[in-house]
């Protein structure tokens, strides 16, 4: 596996603009957001022969191919389990550059999340059918539990017990990430950050999350393109070399309701991802400068900070405390405002923003960035990665 | 649960269906008055329906009806008793076997099937006739209601000695769980009639659980009260959620053993939105731990959403959400 540290790199970002109602196809998005990475690169269509996506995207590879006019791929391929898959296209893109699969491989998501298809509504299809999946979720579905804040906040609850944690610590997660998004223009909540008094103010979703713990719904769709960190250094923007890259699940992994393992306050396919992560890249919590930390529910971004090492186990309530995680704290998490803040395109908007901390380019630059963590989807098997500079 | 059979209960019913069977038809009291408008009028406005071959004239002449005709759903309408059953009701073969079971403690009842065939339209002046066959008594039968029996019968309907109609019904004469007083309105559902005939078939509850032949003992067991944890036949390890393989000793040999009941909680969520098919909010979700030693997820009901804690001791229960499943749950109880 060390192998794969340092010989690729992220050489173009791109994206649409991030709304509730986009107009447009989720096809024409990808499109678009695939066509503004390239330019981003200085690469073209046709210097494109991989493309990877998520299982969950309803945008084949070879319709936005189509549409951007991309010609012969050499490597498609997609990653499971949701928002877990986003750091995990690019393990996949880059191990097929450094396996010489493929020489330029384009990452995307795209979605119509709040115009179309909305994650957070009861679906009572979840567990009509008897796949794997289907049955899993037959365990939880006839009792009303359904919903992904639900199924978060099922943990959430036992975290604060075995902690001590509340609904403040929570809270303060949200604080940070508006505080980020305020000074976004392309964050949805920008210009409007909020007070810890209205986030326990706002209503219940599932006790104990209030709708302040729960990120956004958003229509919007981001690319990346993946090379090799060599020919990334000749392209026109300065490479985010992917240091390290990973996926991890845990030992009675379910989606989003593991809860039938020994302990339900951490997130052990996150362990899996970490120890992976500082192990390929070298470094460790003290080497990175910023984390995008994956934000769907405020109480998980607690759980990272653990499974991650940057705090003991039941302490991240006391790192997040003071301003711990806002851009002058001791870990600046999110800069960009995270899916509480900027918009929620599963992830991969989170790796745009490491992308932009190690150029030096982002809204919310943190200062003297030479490393950047980012984390996939909790509560699911998830990925991630170490971008540096270079 | 127990099964509380009365072997002599069982034999004289036995007998007396057998007898009601061998009765055959037995022909009731006429419609008390002749298929007529107003009422087609009343009923098709109660229903919503608004086909004009009910209470059109013109428009029913020209249909392909070439008059008015009742709507064939009326059927029972015409011979119902009324509302002093007395003085209207015929004997039926079925009555004695419904007192019998009345009189020995199953007294619930709840109708499971209704299977109506027309033959024609009735018409304004026919006076149908109903007549009735006992065709069934099946039983002891454990459900998540209580313990009962099946029992069945067959009319057909004759306008002078044509038959115009046929029905199929079936009910269950139950004896009512002790354990399941209380009202449903945690989950959204009450429990099933306790005595009183039941309106009709429920609505279908929308949160299906997917099953297979790994799954499907759980299912089966909750139908019958009966909490069912997979146990692995070689090696003797209980699991929850169920699977093919046991991940210990990789047999796939299988068995389960019916839990206990008792329970606390050990986390739990109070939905509030988004609304949820088939449930009202707010509602608890929780994780349960088990004494056996397996956690299992089910709705904390009878118990306001504010009094569930991490710890409390539960008992499981049973609600029956439609016609065809039934879902363990969980009740607070004395440590």
């Amino acid at each position: 596996m060390s192998s794969l540290s340092g010989r690729t790199a992220v050489a173009g970002i791109g994206a649409t603009e991030f709304s509730k109602k986009s107009g447009r196809s989720e096809l024409r998005l990808a499109a678009e957001a695939v066509f503004a990475a390239l330019d981003d690169a200085g690469l073209s269509p046709a210097d494109v022969d991989g493309m990877v996506t998520y299982t969950q995207d309803a945008n084949q590879e070879i319709a936005v191919a189509r549409e951007v006019g991309i010609g012969d791929l050499s490597f498609f391929s997609r990653v499971h389990y949701g928002g877990g898959a986003a750091c995990g296209t690019v393990l996949h893109a880059a191990m097929a550059v450094a396996t010489g699969v493929a020489r330029t491989v384009v990452c995307y998501r795209a979605f119509n999340e709040r115009s179309g298809r909305r994650f957070g509504q009861p679906d009572a299809r979840l567990g009509g059918e008897p796949s794997s999946q289907g049955l899993e979720m037959s365990w939880h579905v006839p009792y009303g539990l359904m919903t992904p804040a639900a199924w978060v906040a099922m943990f959430a609850r036992r975290y604060m017990h075995a902690y001590g944690a509340t609904s403040e610590d929570f809270g303060r997660v949200a604080v940070a990430m508006r505080r980020h998004a305020a000074t976004n223009p392309a964050a949805w909540f920008h210009g409007r950050p909020i007070m810890l008094e209205e986030h326990q103010a706002s209503r219940w979703i599932v006790e104990p999350l209030h709708l302040l713990d729960c990120c956004q719904e958003s229509d919007g769709a981001v690319a990346l393109v993946v090379t090799s960190a060599e020919r990334a250094r000749d392209l026109r923007r300065s490479p985010a070399v992917i240091r390290a890259a990973a996926q991890g699940s845990g030992a009675g992994q379910m989606m989003m309701t593991s809860y039938y393992r020994d302990d339900m306050t951490g997130l052990p396919e996150m362990g899996v991802v970490g120890r992976r992560l500082w192990e390929q890249s070298g470094l460790g919590p003290s080497d990175v400068q910023a984390a995008i930390l994956y934000d769907h529910f405020t109480p998980f971004v607690l759980t990272q900070l653990e499974e991650l090492g940057f705090c003991g186990r039941g302490e991240a309530r006391d790192y997040v405390a003071d301003g711990g995680i806002e851009i002058d704290g001791r870990l600046p998490v999110n800069p960009h405002g995270g899916q509480l803040g900027e918009a929620y395109i599963h992830g991969m908007n989170g790796i745009a923003e490491a992308v932009r901390q190690i150029r030096g380019t982002s809204v919310n630059q943190v200062r003297d960035v030479r490393n950047v963590l980012v984390t996939a989807g909790t509560g699911v098997p998830t990925s991630g990665l170490v971008l540096s500079g270079g | 649960m127990t099964l509380i059979t009365d072997p002599t209960l069982h034999d004289r019913l036995t007998a007396l269906a057998e007898r009601q069977a061998a009765a055959g038809e037995v022909r009731g009291l006429a419609a008390a008055d002749p298929v007529n408008v107003p009422m087609i009028r009343h009923w098709a406005d109660a229903m919503g329906d608004a086909n004009p071959v009910y209470t059109d004239a013109e428009a029913a002449a020209a249909s392909v009806h070439g008059g008015i005709v009742a709507p064939p759903a009326m059927i029972q309408v015409w011979t119902m008793p009324g509302v002093n059953r007395r003085a209207r009701q015929g004997p039926t073969p079925v009555d004695d076997v419904l007192a019998m079971l009345d009189g020995n403690g199953y007294t619930g009842v709840v109708a499971t099937n209704c299977e109506q065939t027309y033959h024609r339209y009735l018409r304004p002046g026919d006076r149908p006739v109903p007549a009735t066959r006992f065709t069934g008594l099946t039983g002891p039968k454990r459900t998540a209601l209580g313990e009962g029996y099946f029992v069945t019968w067959n009319v057909t309907w004759y306008c002078d000695d044509e038959p115009v109609a046929e029905m199929l019904f079936r009910v269950l004469k139950f004896r009512p769980r002790t354990d399941r007083a209380g009202s449903g309105a945690q989950d959204g559902r009450t429990d099933s009639g306790t005595g009183e005939a039941s309106a009709g078939p429920r609505p279908p509850y929308p949160l299906r659980p997917a099953v297979n032949e790994d799954t499907a003992f759980f299912w089966e067991g909750a139908a019958q009260g009966e909490l069912r944890i997979q146990k692995c036949a070689d090696c003797g390890q209980l699991r929850h959620p169920p699977g093919p393989m046991c991940p210990s000793c990789r047999s796939a040999a299988r068995t389960h053993v019916v839990a206990s009941g008792l329970g606390e909680v050990y986390s739990y969520v109070v939905h509030h939105h988004p609304p949820v098919p088939g449930r009202q909010a707010p509602f608890v979700v929780a994780v349960v731990e088990l004494p056996e030693g397996v956690r299992i997820v089910g709705n904390v009901v009878d118990c306001p959403p504010s009094e569930v804690g991490i710890g409390m001791p539960l008992r499981v229960t049973y609600r029956q959400m439609d016609d065809e499943l039934v879902l363990p749950m969980w009740i607070p109880r004395e440590p």
